[in-house]
């Protein structure tokens, strides 16, 4: 017997699991031409109601973000009535020191820690995944065994030596140790990814002559892009959303970073400016959102198959 | 798939047979490699631990121009009779104990409902991914702290009256009998406040569920479907089991994460824990005492003791992953 035109696709796994359990649930009605898909409607309603009420706080923020701080709490509409970008100016200049120093301080740090993971990272990867020596085991392992540290336990003495070092006010401490492959997650995903690489390749490489920096230098670092981008995305995620070691090393006025300049719109709470707290934390998280837009691929595919935040 | 999963498989793994063949290079060069991870893991991460376990026993504070001076176990014994320190466990415990797993239970249920080819599947998991990229930003924080104060947004939605035709509709505050208050100033609700920014951020676990979801072949589902198996049961003996390795990965890394959480308790609170100790998480209790009071002996007493229960957690999740945790071989 031929399929019927109308034959399954070929793969049955996607779209073709959800309808076959409902056909003997539900028996068509001989009396209804048209099948309404109640199930899948109201899936969907609840599966947008969800959505919007979780992003509707942010969206809430921005539209106030344009309102006079007197009518952000008093109007409840999301299209202010008299749209103003004051907030954003008076935000700005808020402080001694403008906005645009703290956002540059933020962008220092994001982008030296993101060139010392990358390097560093890959380089302890290499060895990790391809080279042989004694201990290689152990070191592997311990680590691992550094994902689970709390970060509470080395902030002290950390602290201590920084500031023996006079590096309090300065952006070392926040980016010093990346350059020492700190953050082991990334070490972790880049070897899972070395490992997934043919060997042929390498080895074809070193009987080329080629020394291991060489083969890790021109075979590996460009065939582990994908990694490496990764790597890159989530270390300025994190970086940009870090408050605590801004907050503990950068106490002063023109070192703070985006994060910590939008601690003191709390702190100086007797000014109560909600209209430009709001639009500079706008500010702040719009190198995130075009991140979101424009990276998420890689977003999605890092959290897939890694399972970092 | 996952760190742990390595760590565990490293113990029973024989040896790489291909490479033991090959004759050894030169050592040094991996070690060369390596320089910048070995002195990062003895410098900044084997040192500092060392020096707070011993810092830990001694009364040392940086304000004063004066060397630590050895106390013994005064610190940990301070630690017990100090009602600041019992509220931020149980402030922190009560964090974790709820907020872990209604967010991998949301993301879960999420997973669940978005998977096997659902129209706009890239679209709702952008959506819900959103609050993941965000939530850990002071931005975010403040937001809550908004949202959720007397004047905020929530309180407003609360207090909607919606109008059918004519007929208003009594509000949702109206309804459940609330009052209106300050959610994040008031210390019976502050904290779930915080706990609900938890569960918000769910779209990364949802992802990781999602890509796990995939990897779990359909056959099962159709030959347990011609058994006669419902969809509860589907779950219970198909989904549950293949996906354990991904759920004891979340639950193992997404606990010790919440043991340590600081950023939004602090922004939330104003740095405060407020009101009263009722957001006063470990993480922030110990900044307070190590970095506003300088009591750098005292704070890393409460370092080690959170690196000791984080061990001893990790070490129950370990131990009773065997009666739980199934892993396909």
């Amino acid at each position: 017997m031929t399929l019927p035109p109308t034959a399954p696709p070929a793969r049955m796994t996607t779209d073709t699991l959800e309808r076959t359990p409902a056909a003997p649930t539900a028996p068509p009605r001989p009396y209804r031409r048209l099948h309404i898909p109640w199930r899948s409607i109201v899936k969907h309603a609840a599966l947008v109601a969800l959505a919007v009420s979780m992003i509707y706080p942010l969206i809430w923020m921005l539209a106030s973000s344009f309102k006079p701080t007197e009518t952000i709490f008093r109007e409840i509409g999301l299209i202010p009535t008299d749209a103003t970008i004051g907030n954003y100016t008076n935000g700005w200049t808020a402080f001694t020191t403008p906005f645009s120093t703290f956002l540059l301080n933020s962008l220092i740090i994001a982008v030296g820690s993101i060139l010392g993971n990358l390097i560093s990272c890959s380089l302890a990867a290499y060895a990790f995944a391809r080279m042989r020596f004694r201990g290689r085991g152990f070191m592997f392992a311990t680590m691992l065994l550094t994902l689970m540290l709390p970060y509470q336990v080395v902030v002290v003495p950390q602290y201590i030596v920084f500031r023996q070092f006079d590096w309090i006010n300065t952006f070392w401490p926040l980016i010093v140790p990346k350059f020492l492959a700190v953050d082991a997650f990334f070490v972790f995903l880049m070897v899972q990814f070395i490992r997934g690489l043919p060997r042929e390749l390498d080895e074809a490489a070193r009987i080329d002559g080629a020394g291991h920096f060489r083969t890790y230098y021109r075979i590996i670092l460009p065939l582990m892009t994908p990694a490496l981008a990764t790597t890159a995305i989530f270390t300025f995620v994190w970086t940009w959303n870090d408050f605590f070691t801004q907050l503990i090393y950068l106490p002063d006025l023109e070192r703070k970073t985006a994060a910590t300049a939008l601690n003191m719109f709390i702190d100086s709470s007797s000014t109560s400016d909600f209209g430009a707290m709001f639009a500079m934390s706008v500010v702040s998280l719009l190198p995130l959102f075009l991140l979101f837009l424009f990276g998420q691929r890689w977003l999605i595919r890092g959290i897939a198959t890694t399972g970092i935040k | 798939m996952s760190g742990l999963g390595e760590l565990r498989a490293m113990a029973r793994r024989p040896r790489d047979e291909r490479a033991r063949r090959r004759p050894k290079r030169n050592e040094w060069s991996g070690y060369l490699f390596l320089a910048p991870w070995i002195v990062g893991i003895l410098g900044i991460t084997i040192l500092p631990i060392l020096a707070s376990l011993y810092l830990s026993f001694t009364d040392y504070r940086l304000t004063r121009r004066r060397a630590p001076e050895f106390v013994g176990f005064e610190n940990y014994m301070n630690m017990f009779s100090d009602s600041n320190w019992w509220d931020s466990v149980g402030v922190t415990l009560r964090y974790v104990l709820f907020g872990v797993p209604l967010q991998l239970a949301v993301a879960l249920g999420l997973a669940m409902l978005l998977d096997r080819g659902l129209r706009g599947l890239s679209f709702y998991r952008s959506v819900f991914y959103l609050p993941s990229l965000l939530g850990g930003s002071v931005a975010v924080a403040i937001l809550w702290r908004q949202v959720f104060g007397y004047e905020g947004l929530f309180n407003e939605f609360l207090a909607w009256k919606l109008n059918v035709f004519g007929v208003t509709l009594p509000s949702l505050g109206e309804i459940f009998g609330y009052e209106t208050i300050s959610w994040i100033g008031n210390a019976d609700t502050a904290l779930w406040m915080i706990i609900l920014l938890h569960v918000w951020t769910f779209g990364s676990p949802m992802i990781i569920f999602l890509a796990g979801l995939r990897q779990i072949p359909v056959m099962y589902y159709e030959a347990a479907e011609v058994d006669g198996a419902g969809k509860w049961r589907r779950f219970r003996s198909i989904t549950l089991p293949l996906l354990s390795p991904i759920i004891f990965f979340n639950l193992v890394l997404q606990t010790i994460g919440s043991f340590q959480s600081f950023t939004q308790a602090y922004i939330i609170s104003g740095g405060s824990g407020g009101p009263g100790t009722s957001t006063l998480f470990y993480g922030l209790y110990l900044y307070r005492q190590g970095f506003t009071s300088y009591q750098m002996g005292y704070a890393s007493a409460m370092a080690w003791m959170l690196l000791l229960t984080i061990a001893v957690v990790t070490a129950l999740f370990f131990a009773t992953s065997r009666f739980w945790v199934f892993y396909e071989d």
